[in-house]
């Protein structure tokens, strides 16, 4: 099994060009069949992850399963997976025969929509698993292409502001780290991952254009990766697109680009900037610590405020991942750990939300908080769901989400009391928005009369459920599986980086003396 | 001596001789009716022409003296002249026969304009050069204006001309400015006279001539006569336009700069950097107003070709590398682009209103794709073809030391890509409308859909741009050394 890795990666391509090509027709038989094949697609692509994560040997620190090929400008085709990346590739894996499964509803243009879909999940596992610089730039931003197109396509009435919006923010982000990324490369002559790691990045102070660039080269790159990835994770102040995308994005796509295509910047973080970077990390962390900071305060207000109930479920996503952008950079073993874990877990628990919104907005094709009321009456088990992930979003003990918050909070606290502090805060707010959101939205007397007539959910709907409780039940009592995988990866990666800043500390101590 | 000079230039030779021929043989024969055949039959020859220059060139040769140069980057430049030439002659036979406008000088100015090229880019003396740039562009006014009831054509080929003579006379002036300070027109002997001393009346010469390079690549600020051009020629005309006198031209450019200019990077490179920088700032944000296709293309070929100066003023072997794979992209690009464009059609009449474009995919879902593709990969979007040529340039900037024009560069491209994006907006997005009714000829359809394939899949490990890169590397080294 040397082909494991590309092999996961192009099952759900080889799913699409066989849709593309052979089948005809876009009457029901066709579509149902559409659908069939990327759920069996996405389904035969998470049975082979298995393989990876059973062979995984989580206390090899090294990169495993890895698949080495040459490429044009002596650039090469790379491919591995090591203790933290192998947890984004089962979630992805994991979470898109649900997704698939979550839009059997769509009526237009199926075929291509499930095309769309398993380009992407392509794409998202390349990212996740690529070891070379310029092999993941081409994953990370050819994602772009089929979400844009998911927006744009199948999105609400607001989609073409929305998907432009979307597409040029994040280019316009990555492409500062293209530079970056040439930069490296000619630096240090390679754009292999694990030897970029290795390699050593100037760090003396330089002045450009008269201001004092303290960690020099790094810190100059660090920023551009940064702008890239803080955008992506997305970060405060750079976050405006995602609410826009995620309530003019189908349900299906607002699940992906939630549980999925955000983590990417948080891994990004992982896979680059701390371990390339360490003294830009060193140098701008605090900036990022207070990011994250304002980050979780402020959307979590405006999360309150929110009378859209994606808009309200986006906020809350940038909020959350203000606490993994924080457990990064606090750089000890329980902020990253807390922040490895608080992804995978808001992977389950946004995704399920924003599977709940999809519920009702299939009944009544409005997100609108006010149009909704009392629904406990009519939909009793759609109520027990939409309970459990609410606390679950919250972060109540027993459900994966403590665990995280939980673990970034003790890392930041080591660090930055007074980050901590205030980003306890945003605990008790997300309690408010989302306990008031579900008690706008499910609790009371059920007087709309629109209402009257609401079902409860359909058993496709319980099914699809049904994993992401049992995960996030699971990790939240056991989170050893995930904690296990990633401990000795994040062991080394944190040791790696107090050498190297260390080192720059003592330089410093000399300079200044 | 003679034969061995004569042997230098004969494929050039041979294509004059079968255009003179040709013309003479339908003149007094059939005319019009031979220019379906002479098309197929001149796009053969440029075909043939391209094998034997692949196959049977090597090393350097020069002859005349020297004012004739045979290299590996020359032939690099003139087998992909040649084969976009040819391919552009197949898409526009069909368009110019349904309107009536495929006359038997056509193919046949194309061929001696493709002649003037090939002398461009093997030139190695100011006096062949301008010999080479004014045939080229000669045959182009007369091409630009084919169309000679409609006044937008004739427009168009004016303005060509009139702007074509200024700028030919800027670079004659800094010819003859070269020529009085450096005592030669040799490439060969201004780089010795550099060697001296660098004399202020050499600099003017040197600005005098970029201008007149940047004219023909259309890079800002002399980029004026491009949208109009491209604009009123024949759609055919235009897909000409955009390819094989772009490769031409900048090939003459890196020719100048290094063989003739070669020991004084410095002084040019912040002119041509400048040059790239304006050329991809203007191409990107002029764009985004226009609702012609056409018009829309020229902007897009201005931001273009900055890019390609980008790695001509890193002023290195990787940056004419990088220039030269990026020209290759460029071309499959255009060649495709067009071929859709080519075949937007109403009730039989072109059109070139972006507008028209509505809801595309639901009537052609293939070539809809096809657009999607192009448009990504003129956006420099990965896995398109596009991103690695940019990738190939940011890298020979970069490698250079012009960091802020790969910043610059890449931040233009973003704006850029705001255009692209709003042709796959109407493609995809669009409300259902009044849009194209045709479908490809088959030519147009072939080329579409293989240049499509190519911009999509020629990075792949295995594939590797088909091994352009190390022929590009080897044509680059023969000019920096």
């Amino acid at each position: 099994m040397g082909n494991l890795l590309s092999l996961t990666t192009f099952i759900p391509l080889l799913g699409a060009a066989i849709l593309a090509l052979f089948l005809r027709g876009d009457d029901e038989a066709a579509q149902r069949n559409a659908k069939w094949v990327a759920l069996v697609v996405t389904s035969a692509t998470f049975l082979v992850s298995l393989f990876i994560w059973f062979g995984f040997d989580p206390n090899n620190t090294d990169f495993q399963f890895v698949e080495e090929r040459p490429w044009l400008l002596g650039l090469q085709y790379k491919m591995g997976v090591d203790g933290i990346s192998v947890l984004f590739v089962m979630l992805t894996t994991f979470l898109m025969p649900l997704v698939i499964a979550a839009c059997w509803d769509v009526k237009t243009r199926v075929k291509e929509y499930m095309i769309a879909f398993l380009l992407l999940e392509t794409l998202m596992l390349g990212v996740f698993m690529a070891l070379d610089l310029v092999l993941f730039y081409l994953f990370f931003e050819a994602g772009l292409i089929p979400m844009f197109l998911i927006i744009g396509i199948w999105g609400g009435k607001d989609r073409i502001y929305a998907s432009f919006k979307f597409f040029l923010y994040t280019f316009l982000g990555s492409v500062l780290m293209l530079v970056a990324m040439v930069a490296m490369f000619t630096d240090a002559g390679t754009t292999d991952i694990p030897a970029l790691m290795a390699h050593e990045f100037g760090s003396e102070d330089f002045s450009l254009l008269g201001i004092q660039i303290i960690g020099g080269a790094q810190t100059l790159m660090w920023i551009a990766f940064f702008a890239s990835f803080a955008v992506k994770m997305p970060m405060w102040p750079v976050h405006t697109w995602l609410p826009d995308a995620h309530v003019q994005a189908p349900t299906a796509g607002s699940v992906v680009l939630a549980a999925i295509l955000l983590k990417m910047g948080g891994y990004g973080f992982l896979r680059f900037s701390l371990p390339m970077f360490p003294v830009g990390s060193e140098v701008m962390g605090p900036l990022v610590l207070w990011l994250s900071a304002i980050a979780i305060v402020y959307t979590s207000l405006v999360a309150l405020v929110q009378q859209d109930m994606k808009k309200l479920i986006a906020y809350s996503s940038v909020a959350h991942m203000g606490y993994v952008t924080m457990g990064i950079f606090a750089v000890n073993q329980q902020g990253i750990d807390g922040a490895i874990f608080q992804m995978i877990s808001h992977g389950f628990i946004s995704g399920a939300l924003f599977l709940c919104v999809g519920v009702i907005y299939d009944r009544m094709h409005t997100r609108e908080i006010d149009a909704y009321g009392g629904l406990v009456n009519r939909m009793p088990a759609y109520a027990l769901i939409f309970m459990f992930f609410t606390m679950a979003n919250v972060g109540l003990p027993g459900t994966s989400g403590f665990i995280g918050e939980f673990l970034t909070l003790m890392g930041i606290f080591q660090v930055n009391t007074w980050v901590a502090v205030i980003a306890t805060t945003g605990v008790i707010l997300s309690a408010a928005y989302a306990l008031w959101l579900y008690r706008r939205v499910v609790m009371g007397d059920l007087i709309k009369e629109s209402l009257k007539t609401i079902s409860d959910m359909t058993t496709r709907e319980r099914a699809i459920f049904a994993p992401l409780v049992f995960m996030t039940l699971l990790l939240g009592v056991y989170p050893a599986p995930v904690l296990d995988t990633i401990g000795p990866s994040v062991q080394a990666l944190i040791g790696q980086y107090d050498i190297a800043t260390a080192a720059f500390e003592a330089a410093n101590q000399v300079a200044s003396n | 001596m003679i034969s061995a000079d004569i042997q230098t230039v004969l494929p050039e030779i041979l294509l004059s001789l079968y255009a003179m021929g040709a013309l003479m043989a339908a003149v007094y024969t059939i005319k019009d009716g031979a220019a379906a055949l002479l098309t197929w039959v001149t796009a053969g020859v440029f075909v043939l022409l391209a094998v034997w220059i692949g196959i049977n060139g090597s090393g350097s040769t020069s002859a005349f003296g020297g004012m004739f140069v045979d290299d590996s980057f020359a032939r690099f430049s003139k087998i992909v002249i040649l084969i976009s030439a040819a391919i552009v002659l197949l898409m526009s036979e069909g368009y110019m026969a349904r309107r009536n406008l495929l006359r038997f000088e056509y193919p046949l100015l194309v061929a001696l304009a493709v002649v003037g090229m090939m002398v461009m880019v093997s030139a190695g003396d100011l006096m062949a050069l301008y010999m080479g740039l004014e045939l080229q562009s000669l045959s182009l006014y007369v091409v630009a204006s084919l169309r000679r009831d409609s006044a937008k054509s004739t427009e168009a080929g004016l303005k060509y001309f009139v702007l074509g003579a200024l700028s030919s006379g800027l670079l004659l002036y800094g010819a003859s400015l070269t020529y009085g300070f450096a005592g030669t027109t040799l490439f060969s002997g201004i780089i010795d006279a550099l060697h001296h001393e660098v004399s202020l009346g050499l600099l003017f010469g040197l600005v005098f001539l970029l201008a007149g390079f940047a004219f023909k690549v259309s890079a800002a600020p002399f980029h004026m006569w491009t949208p109009d051009v491209y604009e009123g020629s024949p759609t055919p005309v235009t897909a000409f336009f955009a390819t094989a006198p772009k490769v031409a031209a900048m090939a003459l450019f890196a020719r100048v700069v290094h063989d003739a200019f070669g020991g004084i990077v410095g002084e040019w490179q912040q002119i041509v950097a400048f040059l790239a920088v304006v050329s991809m700032f203007l191409g990107a944000i002029a764009a985004i107003g226009q609702r012609d296709i056409k018009r829309l293309m020229a902007y897009s070929s201005i931001a273009h070709m900055g890019f390609a100066l980008m790695g001509l003023a890193a002023g290195t072997a990787l940056g004419v590398q990088a220039m030269l794979i990026y020209m290759a992209i460029y071309v499959t690009m255009n060649i495709g682009t067009f071929a859709l464009i080519l075949s937007m059609e109403k009730d039989g009449r072109p059109v070139t209103d972006i507008q028209a474009l509505q809801s595309y995919s639901k009537r052609d879902p293939l070539m809809a794709l096809v657009m999607l593709i192009m448009m990504f990969s003129l956006a420099g979007v990965p896995p398109m073809l596009g991103f690695f040529g940019k990738f190939y340039v940011l890298r020979a900037a970069y490698d250079a030391g012009l960091g802020w024009l790969a910043v610059a560069g890449v931040i233009a491209s973003v704006i850029g890509a705001f255009y692209y994006l709003r042709i796959v907006y109407y493609v995809y997005f669009g409300a259902e409308g009044e849009g194209t009714d045709s479908r490809p000829t088959p030519v147009l359809w072939a080329a579409a859909v293989v240049s499509a394939v190519i911009v999509a899949v020629a990075w792949l490990p295995g594939i590797n741009l088909f091994g352009i890169e190390p022929v590009a590397a080897a044509a680059a080294a023969t000019l920096v050394n």
